[in-house]
């Protein structure tokens, strides 16, 4: 045996006692796709499941016979809600609240992680942290109170704030704010110090840096905080549910569940197909916007 | 261009003094190195001349006018930062053209201009690149040339070359010079490298704790240092400073080094030593390249060192060698061909007329 086939066969011998990094990485790979599968499964499920319903009649719905699988397929649910005045209002409000909340958001929280996390003044620091603690009181707790209030701003001037889409606007932003505020907070954070500094010897104001220099740099930032804002609004059940009633003011959530449920009689096949048009247009903003999403998420969290 | 006055400059953070009363002219279109170790106070120095630090106590001045109170983008001084501090969503044009553009200076003349920055740094192939597309010796650049197209009054350099590695460093360090020379904007250039301030520099500053410790050419720091600090920081390898004796008899004074070692002064310093003959608390220091193998060329007082080489370093050039004296290391340099190696014993001789004495107590040197 020549020395080199020796040190092959030693090579080997080590191989087989502690295993490979390929080898390693393989079982690794295996794992992650198995558990992979098993969460798509699990989470695609619903939707798959609203897909089928909202392709059935509702005579084959309550027949109940087959609920993974449609044998006569229809486009009835899409066409009858499409061409529903009342279903389109409801897609109204909800893109009107969510766009206009998503833009009241980014004036109020983009400018405010700027002065809490660049311009150093007193109190800062607790403001910071007073900002993400507000995120934690959850709206169960709010939207009572809320109402006593809008129902005394009524009393004592007269503005009718209970039953109209537009108070939303209102009530939104104290969800998304805070939230987005911290995110921000947080991608600023990662912006060396230098780079302001720089601008600040360049001539810039604080306006022209946070302009010029912050908002491009934490793009990926700004947009998830964006993405955010916006599911947060699309998705809002409760307060429209306790502050609109009347059909021309519900948003879309509250709107499917209370125009078409009719007593005790659910109509399944276009309540799903209702909720699954509601879901497109947060999607299609993730599947675009997906990859600045996660940067975003990630790139604030830690440094570099 | 413009002169810069820093009288009795105070910086303090919360309990501690970073600053502590610094006084100093700079000239027009001088080139000042601020040098001193980290957390001297230097780089707080340079902070408060920009504006980015406010200022405890005392005045800054530009062309006699305080500008104390005045926000950086209003001083017209331009700064380089160590990390270069480039905005990275602009390309290379744009961040040289962002301060001219935020001042609203026309289109044509901002282009002149960066075209004429961008050739004394030889980086007009690079405009269109972002910065991330650029090596650090690049980036470099592209942050000098922001600083030289706004034709500021000050330029103010941060410890600019210590991200690069050691021989690009030597490459812009020669650049900066060269810069210099050609748009002859005061300059005040902070770095903690001493060889980077003596080459730099028209004038170095030597700053420790807070204070100056002494102000001078860079020939005039290294040949004749003021304090023991300055003695030992300037020059590498450092200055031998060893704890001595002074003594007299008949053959006139010595330096006492060891039991066994006493050094002759040469007579034109012994007039200023003869008054702490027989005093405690002296140090002696010899800068390394004063210590060489014996070149028997008789003249000055020589005074010769029997050592035992601990450890030998060929440098090419020259060999740094390694010996005890007291139990105190010492360095020498001597030619390649002297024969220094590990073990050996060599006869080496002090060239004491560059020799300096410290007063422990006060840190000055005699």
């Amino acid at each position: 045996m020549t020395v080199a086939s020796l040190a092959t066969d030693a090579a080997t011998a080590r191989r087989s006692r502690y295993g490979s990094i390929s080898r390693d990485r393989r079982w690794a790979l295996r794992w992650s796709y198995f558990f992979l599968t098993v969460f798509a499964i699990f989470f695609l499920m619903p939707p798959v499941y609203m897909l089928i319903t909202s392709l059935k009649t509702s005579q084959e719905i309550s027949a109940a016979t087959d609920p993974w699988w449609v044998h006569n397929p229809t486009l009835g649910n899409y066409i009858e809600l499409l061409t529903s005045p009342t279903y389109l209002a409801f897609f109204r409000n909800s893109a009107l609240v969510s766009v206009i909340v998503v833009v009241i958001t980014m004036l109020i929280s983009v400018p405010a992680a700027f002065a809490l996390s660049r311009m150093r003044f007193w109190g800062s620091a607790t403001l910071a942290t007073g900002v993400f603690l507000t995120y934690l009181i959850p709206e169960t707790l709010l939207f009572i109170p809320l109402f006593k209030m809008f129902a005394l701003v009524n009393e004592y001037t007269g503005i009718q704030l209970i039953n109209r889409w537009w108070v939303l606007l209102l009530l939104y932003p104290t969800l998304t704010v805070p939230f987005c505020t911290w995110i921000m907070i947080g991608y600023f954070a990662s912006i060396p110090k230098e780079l302001d500094e720089a601008a600040l010897m360049d001539g810039a104001n604080y306006r022209q840096i946070l302009t010029r220099v912050f908002i491009p740099v934490a793009l990926p930032g700004l947009i998830a905080a964006t993405i955010f804002a916006f599911t947060v609004s699309w998705a809002q059940f409760l307060y429209p549910l306790a502050f609109t009633t009347s059909a021309d003011q519900l948003v879309l959530p509250v709107g499917i569940v209370t125009s078409l449920i009719k007593g005790d009689v659910f109509n399944w096949g276009q309540i799903m197909t209702g909720a699954l048009l509601g879901a497109a247009p947060p999607l299609i903003i993730y599947a675009f916007l997906m990859d600045y999403y996660i940067a975003g998420l990630t790139a604030g969290a830690t440094k570099g | 261009m413009a002169q810069v006055s820093l009288r009795k400059l105070f910086k303090r953070f919360d309990d501690t003094e970073a600053v502590r009363g610094i006084d100093l002219e700079i000239a027009d279109k001088e080139f000042v190195v601020l040098v001193g170790p980290s957390g001297c106070g230097k780089t707080t120095t340079l902070r408060m001349i920009a504006g980015l630090e406010e200022v405890s106590a005392g005045e800054i001045a530009v062309d006699g006018e305080v500008v104390n109170d005045v926000p950086p983008k209003d001083r017209d001084m331009a700064m380089v930062f160590q990390n270069y501090a480039l905005y990275p969503h602009m390309t290379v044009y744009e961040n040289m053209s962002f301060g001219l553009r935020l001042k609203r200076y026309p289109k044509d003349e901002i282009a002149r201009r960066v075209q004429e920055a961008a050739r004394i740094l030889d980086i007009t192939e690079l405009l269109d690149r972002k910065p991330r597309q650029l090596s650090g010796g690049q980036r470099q650049r592209v942050a000098m040339g922001r600083a030289i197209v706004r034709n500021p009054k000050v330029f103010l350099f941060d410890e600019p070359l210590s991200n690069l590695d050691a021989k690009l460093r030597v490459q812009m360090r020669t650049e900066i010079k060269r810069v210099h020379q050609k748009v002859r904007t005061t300059t005040v250039y902070v770095t903690h490298d001493q060889v980077e301030a003596m080459t730099l520099a028209d004038r170095v500053v030597v700053m420790n704790r807070g204070r100056i410790e002494q102000i001078g050419a860079p020939n005039e720091l290294y040949h004749a240092p003021k304090t023991r600090f300055v003695a030992g920081f300037i020059g590498s390898p450092a200055m031998n400073l060893l704890p001595c004796r002074l003594e007299e008899d008949d053959r006139g004074l010595r330096v006492r080094l060891s039991e066994e070692l006493a050094l002759p002064v040469p007579p034109a310093h012994a007039a200023r030593y003869r008054s702490h003959v027989g005093g405690a608390g002296l140090t002696f220091g010899l800068r390394p390249e004063h210590l060489t193998e014996n070149k028997s060329n008789g003249g000055s007082p020589l005074g010769m060192i029997d050592a035992h080489i601990e450890v030998a370093e060929p440098l090419g050039m020259e060999t740094l060698v390694f010996f005890r004296i007291n139990g105190l290391d010492v360095c020498g340099r001597v030619s390649p061909n002297a024969g220094a190696r590990e073990g050996a014993r060599m006869r080496l001789c002090a060239s004491l007329d560059n020799m300096h004495l410290i007063d422990d107590a006060t840190g000055a040197v005699l």
